[in-house]
C-alpha cells in the first residue's frame, strides 16, 4: 500500500527513526542548544563535546518528533563526528540543498545522509530534517536556542 | 427547507462539491480536514463568479446602477447572517476578514475602551491561538488581567474552575470557544452565559467551529458577542463576522479608520457612521460577502437538524472504528462533541501518519492545531486530526480506519 513513500521512508530512516543510536544526553558536554518548531510541535536538544582542535568528539541528542526528524538527528550525529564549526556549516548547507532539491552536486561527506534526500518531495517535511541541524549549529555558536528558519 | 432535510442524501450533497472529484496522488480525495477550512459547493462558486461576471462595482459609494445592485447583493449577506444567528437587528452583524480579525476588533475596541484597568478577560485552556493572542496583546498594552479556566482530563470545560475565576466579580469579558477545534468538545454555552452574566461579565463566543454544525441563536443564548469565519462554513475565505448586541456595539469606538466608516470628515474632526459601518473601514470583501450569503442560504437549505444528524452518525462511527485500531488513542472524550477527532498512534508520530494517509488521498491535519497551550495541557506534542463535514461519508471513515491499521504496521 505504501510503496510510493519508500523514497521518503527508506529502511535506514525507519531504522534510525525507530531506534536512534545517539539519542541521549551527554553526561559531560561543552555546548548544548534546543530547537523548536512550534508549527508542528517538534522539539530537539543537542549536546556536543569537543575533542582536539575544536573538532566534534561526540554528539548526543534528544528529540520529540516524527521519524524524519529523529532519523535526521541520529544520522547527523554520525556525520559531524570529527568536524569543526566551519566544516559542519558547509555540510549543513549541502545537506539543506539536498533535502530541498533531492540532489547534491558534490555530495562529499553526504553519503550517510543521502537516505534523507527523499524529503524533497515533501516540502512540508523539510524542516523536520533540518531542525536537529539548526540546534547543532546554535550549540556550536554558543547559543541556547536555534533561531527558526 | 424541510423537504431537503428529510431527504438528506450524502451523494446528492457530494455532487455539489466539484473538488471532491479530484484525485490526490492518483487516489480519490478523502477530505478529512474541514475543521481547518471547508470545501465550497457549486452554489457558492457560482454566486461569486456570477457577481463578477454580471454585477460588480464598489459598494455604498456609487450612485450608478452597478454600484446599487452590488450594494444590495452585499448587504443581503448581512440579512442572511442575521437570519443564521437569529440576531435581533441586521446592524448587529459586522463583517470582518475572518474570526481572527473579529476577535482583534473586539480586543482593540471593547478591550481598550470599555474594559477598565483592574478588570480581567477570562478564556479557557482549549482556545485557538486566535482567541488567546489578541487578549495577551491587550493585557500587555493595558494591564488588564488574562485568566484561563481549566479543562478536565476528558476535555470538557472545568465548570467549577470557570465559576471560581468569575467569583471576585472582576472579569469584564468571558471570551470562550463554542466548540474546540482540537477535541470537538462543545462548551455549555447557555450555562456559561448565565453564569458570566450573574457575575457581571459580558460573553464573547468563538463560534468558528460550532456555527458549521449546529443552530446558533444568539438571542436565545443571550451572548453579547459571537464570532465566526466564512471559510469553514462552506463559504469563501476573506470574510468573517462579529455579532454584537446593538447597545454594546454603539458604545464601542471604531477599530480602524478610513472610508466607509465615517459620517463626515474634516481635518479638525470626523464623525462615525452608525453600526455596523463604523467597524467596516475600507472597501469590504464584496465578492466574498456575496459568497458567504450563498453559503448560508445553502447550509440553511439543508438544515442544521439534518446536518447535525449526519455528523453525529459520522462521529459515532469514527469513534467506534478508531477504538478498534490498535495503538490509536482518541484525545478527549467529552459528552457533547462534534465531528472533530484528534488522535495519536503509538507506533508513529502525527506527521508520519499524515504523510502516509496523504499518499492514500486522505487529508488530515497534524500538529498542534493552533492550540499550543491546549496541547501542553494534554501533555501532547502533536496529534493527527480528522474532521468531518456535510460531505463526509462513513465509507471514508472506514477507509481512514483501515489505512491507519496499515500505517501502524508500516512503522512497527
Ligand atoms: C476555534 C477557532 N477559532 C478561531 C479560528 C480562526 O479562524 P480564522 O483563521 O478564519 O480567523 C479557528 C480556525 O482556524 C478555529 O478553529
Amino acid at each position: 500500500m505504501f510503496d510510493d513513500v519508500r523514497d521518503l521512508y527508506q529502511d535506514v530512516i525507519l531504522k534510525h527513526g525507530r531506534r536512534p543510536e545517539h539519542m541521549r544526553r551527554l553526561a559531560s558536554f561543552d555546548a548544548t542548544a534546543k530547537g523548536d518548531n512550534p508549527m508542528c510541535g517538534d522539539r530537539v536538544q543537542v549536546w556536543v563535546k569537543y575533542g582536539a582542535d575544536d573538532t566534534i568528539a561526540e554528539t548526543g541528542f534528544e528529540a520529540r518528533g516524527c521519524a524524519i526528524s529523529i532519523a535526521a538527528g541520529d544520522l547527523m550525529t554520525e556525520a559531524v563526528q570529527g568536524l569543526n564549526r566551519g566544516e559542519v556549516g558547509r555540510l549543513f548547507a549541502d545537506f539543506g540543498d539536498m533535502v530541498r532539491t533531492g540532489t547534491c552536486p558534490d555530495c562529499m561527506g553526504l553519503e550517510r545522509l543521502k537516505p534523507l534526500s527523499g524529503v524533497h518531495e515533501y516540502p512540508s517535511r523539510v524542516k523536520c530534517a533540518t531542525l536537529p541541524w539548526h540546534a547543532l549549529i546554535a550549540a556550536l555558536d554558543d547559543k541556547q536556542e536555534a533561531s527558526s528558519e | 427547507m424541510n423537504d431537503m432535510s428529510r431527504h438528506f442524501d450524502v451523494d446528492t450533497i457530494r455532487r455539489q462539491f466539484p473538488i471532491l472529484d479530484q484525485k490526490v496522488h492518483g487516489k480519490d480525495l478523502v477530505f478529512l480536514d474541514s475543521a481547518a477550512s471547508a470545501q465550497k459547493p457549486r452554489a457558492v462558486i457560482d454566486a461569486m463568479v456570477h457577481a463578477m461576471e454580471t454585477q460588480y462595482a464598489n459598494v455604498h459609494r456609487g450612485l450608478h446602477w452597478m454600484s446599487e445592485r452590488t450594494t444590495d447583493a452585499y448587504e443581503a449577506a448581512r440579512d442572511a447572517v442575521q437570519g443564521l444567528l437569529n440576531a435581533a437587528d441586521r446592524s448587529e452583524i459586522v463583517f470582518t476578514g475572518n474570526s481572527t480579525a473579529a476577535i482583534n476588533l473586539l480586543a482593540h475596541s471593547y478591550g481598550r475602551a470599555i474594559l477598565r484597568p483592574g478588570q480581567a478577560v477570562l478564556i479557557s485552556a482549549m482556545e485557538h491561538h486566535a482567541n488567546i493572542v489578541p487578549w495577551q496583546m491587550l493585557r500587555d498594552a493595558t494591564g488588564i488581567e488574562l485568566r484561563v479556566a481549566d479543562i478536565t482530563d476528558a476535555g470538557e470545560l472545568d465548570f467549577a474552575d470557570f465559576e471560581a475565576r468569575l467569583a471576585d466579580g472582576r472579569v469584564g469579558l468571558v471570551a470562550i470557544t463554542h466548540m474546540s477545534n482540537v477535541l470537538g468538545t462543545y462548551t455549555p454555552v447557555e450555562r456559561i452565559v448565565r453564569t458570566a452574566h450573574a457575575h457581571g461579565a459580558r460573553v464573547m463566543l468563538d463560534g468558528s467551529q460550532a456555527v458549521v454544525h449546529r443552530t446558533v441563536d444568539v438571542q436565545a443564548l443571550d451572548c453579547d458577542f459571537y464570532v465566526f469565519t466564512g471559510h469553514k462554513l462552506y463559504g469563501p475565505t476573506g470574510i468573517g463576522v462579529l455579532y454584537g448586541k446593538r447597545e454594546l456595539l454603539d458604545a464601542m469606538p471604531p477599530f480602524m479608520g478610513g472610508g466607509d466608516m465615517i459620517a463626515s470628515v474634516s481635518f479638525e474632526r470626523s464623525t462615525w457612521a452608525p453600526v455596523p459601518h463604523k467597524f467596516e473601514a475600507g472597501t469590504p470583501a464584496i465578492i466574498e460577502g456575496i459568497g458567504l450569503k450563498a453559503a448560508v442560504d445553502w447550509v440553511r437549505g439543508i438544515g442544521f437538524d439534518a446536518i447535525a444528524a449526519h455528523e453525529a452518525t459520522l462521529t459515532e462511527h469514527a469513534l467506534a472504528r478508531l477504538a478498534n485500531v490498535e495503538g490509536v488513542s482518541v484525545v478527549g472524550r467529552a459528552q457533547d462533541r462534534g465531528g472533530v477527532v484528534s488522535f495519536t498512534l503509538d507506533q508513529a508520530h502525527a506527521h508520519d501518519v499524515a504523510t502516509l494517509l496523504d499518499r492514500q488521498g486522505i487529508a488530515v491535519r497534524a500538529g498542534q492545531h493552533c492550540a499550543e497551550p491546549l496541547m501542553r495541557r494534554l501533555g501532547l506534542d502533536s496529534t493527527a486530526r480528522a474532521s468531518f463535514g456535510i460531505y463526509t461519508t462513513t465509507q471514508e471513515i472506514d477507509f481512514l480506519a483501515d489505512t491507519l491499521v496499515r500505517v501502524s504496521e508500516f512503522f512497527k
